[in-house]
């Protein structure tokens, strides 16, 4: 019943059905994309470098004369994956570390949120540049580094979900009847503390992209010849008087994208809840 | 009061202790040790010379001993000698630059007050009006726009095509050659499109936490009681709701500190600023890892100082806090 209401709720939301639309859409691009990418994301031709957006390209060429929208078509795919995987994993620390210091409590829930406390001290981007200078940038080390660094918001929610959660009649109720530690958390409390969780997923997804694009940018994230749209970006900047379409359309495909979940991170929220939205 | 601010300050203790570990153990992640780059890796160092600087740096020593050992040298501010080639020590190099970066990052902070304070407001006292509806747009925007991306456009409509603004630096190449004022419109067009773009995301995440804060002030009881005495609107909204709005909106003071402190990372980088997001970056490209974990531990305290001093503020504007 809930089930139903909630999804009413959403279509009726034009920004969240917005969003889920272009969600959709970056899926089915970044799928297809072999048979979208009029080139090889990656055939170097000597004799386009930096030809501006035209009939041929339609947005350009890069400084080897590479597609560039081939190359935004393929960095979706860098996008994606990163977002997910990232999210995924922070997601996962954070049911782990929120549940257990919802449900025990006392000792443990201050050892944990001391923890997030302390997690929370360091400029995030500080602490994946030190971690990526120590392991080296590749794609599988800024998933798993953007993973533990972005777990914090997720405890703290899981945790406050528990708190209440705890003291409902359906929990003396499962323990009444010999249910043990795990089988109540795993059964009864985090199925119904999923909600929050989706939204913030959903907007982690958002930030991951940011993040794992600014990487790229400052070239400590995915490394070239992979295209990212941050590394994209990278070669705008260093030719920024002469190729204005290098910097514009991968920032283009960034901002369209984070929004996108944004919105439907947002527009779920409001399906879960209706009285948070005034 | 005081017992409140003693037991915020006992509380940092543990939490500094617990920034060094972290820190240390970041460093520490790496299959080699750091100092192979200057040894092992490096043909021109014979196994003496090697052997010297591992015991330099105690890395012969097992891994708690060169965490204590670390831990008091931080006590006396000696982060160690940098890896580049001017092996200055780490401290002086981070000093030079701290205020460039925290002065930066205030003006940006001023300007999202400023501007993002007004806006909450009046998007709150007209809900799901065309103002309020264009805040709300501008403030997805504002989340989803990759802050180097903005750099990028306002660099090439105000630096390249405008040609209105400089687009790197802090300073011309005369600037020693300029009078006073002359150096001040220098300093202010250099620092415009930096500021702009630190203050940017700010803005969003501001705006919106204000409206939330007064939509929910405005629909308390003592709202309505001001209003059935009769007092005017903008007493009403100005005196009674905007104060008590503002209260947690401080405590997103505390917690916007670590994101200006690493996003000035990107804006000093593409502004060429030298600042200490600069620096860090430099360190990280040069695998400088005394400068690494300096900055690290810095930024980490100096975010620790800005959530206790909002903290405090809270405490102090707030009389509940203090006595409950």
């Amino acid at each position: 019943m809930k089930k139903r209401e909630f999804w009413a709720r959403l279509r009726r939301n034009r920004m969240a059905m917005t969003g889920l639309t272009l969600v959709a859409g970056l899926f089915v691009i970044s799928i297809f994309a072999p048979f979208l990418a009029p080139y090889d994301p990656n055939s170097i031709d000597l004799k386009q470098v930096l030809v501006p957006p035209s009939a041929d390209h339609l947005l350009g060429t890069d400084t080897l004369g590479r597609d560039v929208l081939s190359r935004i078509i393929y960095g979706s795919r860098v996008s994606l994956k990163v977002g997910f995987v990232a999210v995924g994993l922070a997601t996962l620390i954070g049911l782990v570390v929120g549940s257990l210091a919802g449900y025990y409590g006392s000792w443990v829930d201050q050892l944990f949120m001391r923890l997030v406390d302390l997690m929370l001290c360091f400029p995030t981007l500080f602490l994946i540049l030190a971690v990526i200078a120590v392991l080296g940038p590749s794609i599988w080390n800024i998933m798993v580094v953007i993973g533990l660094t972005s777990w914090m918001g997720v405890a703290r929610l899981v945790r406050a979900e528990f708190l209440s959660l705890r003291e409902r009649d359906f929990v003396a109720a499962a323990r009444a009847l010999g249910a043990t530690d795990a089988r109540l958390i795993l059964r009864h409390l985090l199925p119904n503390a999923l909600a929050p969780v989706m939204v913030s997923a959903t907007l982690g997804v958002a930030g991951a992209i940011l993040t794992e694009s600014a990487l790229s940018f400052l070239g400590l994230g995915v490394q070239p010849p992979t295209p990212s749209w941050g590394n994209i970006l990278t070669a705008g900047k260093d030719n920024i008087e002469i190729a204005w379409w290098l910097s514009f359309f991968p920032g283009l495909a960034i901002l369209v994208t984070v929004m996108s979940y944004n919105l439907l991170g947002e527009g779920i929220r409001e399906a879960i809840d209706p009285r948070l939205s005034e | 009061m005081l017992v409140y601010l003693l037991k915020r300050m006992a509380l940092m203790v543990p939490m500094l202790l617990g920034i060094t570990l972290v820190s240390f153990m970041v460093i520490h992640l790496a299959p080699g040790t750091p100092v192979e780059m200057q040894t092992t890796m490096n043909p021109k160092a014979s196994l003496e010379a090697q052997k010297r600087l591992k015991e330099l740096y105690g890395l012969d020593k097992p891994l708690q001993v060169q965490y204590w050992d670390w831990l008091k040298r931080l006590a006396r501010l000696d982060f160690g000698r940098s890896f580049s080639p001017d092996g200055r020590p780490v401290w002086d190099k981070i000093k030079e630059r701290i205020g460039i970066t925290l002065g930066l990052n205030l003006l940006s902070l001023l300007i999202i007050l400023a501007v993002a304070i007004p806006l909450g407001v009046l998007a709150a006292v007209r809900p799901h009006s065309w103002f309020d509806k264009g805040t709300t747009l501008f403030v997805f925007f504002g989340f989803a726009m990759p802050t180097f991306w903005l750099a990028l456009l306002l660099m090439l409509l105000f630096g390249v095509y405008l040609d209105w603004l400089p687009i790197s630096g802090l300073t011309s190449l005369n600037f020693s050659h300029f009078t006073f004022w002359q150096k001040v419109q220098d300093l202010g067009a250099h620092v415009t499109l930096p500021v702009l773009v630190a203050a940017f995301t700010g803005l969003a995440a501001w705006s919106r936490y204000m409206r939330g804060s007064m939509l929910e002030v405005i629909r308390q009881d003592y709202i309505t009681t001001a209003r059935a005495k009769g007092l005017p609107e903008r007493t009403v909204i100005f005196k009674h709701a905007l104060r008590n709005a503002l209260l947690p909106v401080i405590t997103l003071l505390g917690m916007s500190v670590p994101g200006l402190i690493g996003g000035s990372i990107i804006f000093e980088t593409i502004f060429a600023i030298p600042g200490m997001g600069q620096l860090f970056y430099g360190a990280v490209m040069a695998r400088d890892y005394p400068l690494v974990m300096g900055e690290l531990v810095i930024g980490a305290v100096l975010t620790l100082m800005g959530n206790m001093l909002a903290d405090v503020s809270y405490a102090l504007v707030d009389p509940r806090i203090r006595t409950g």
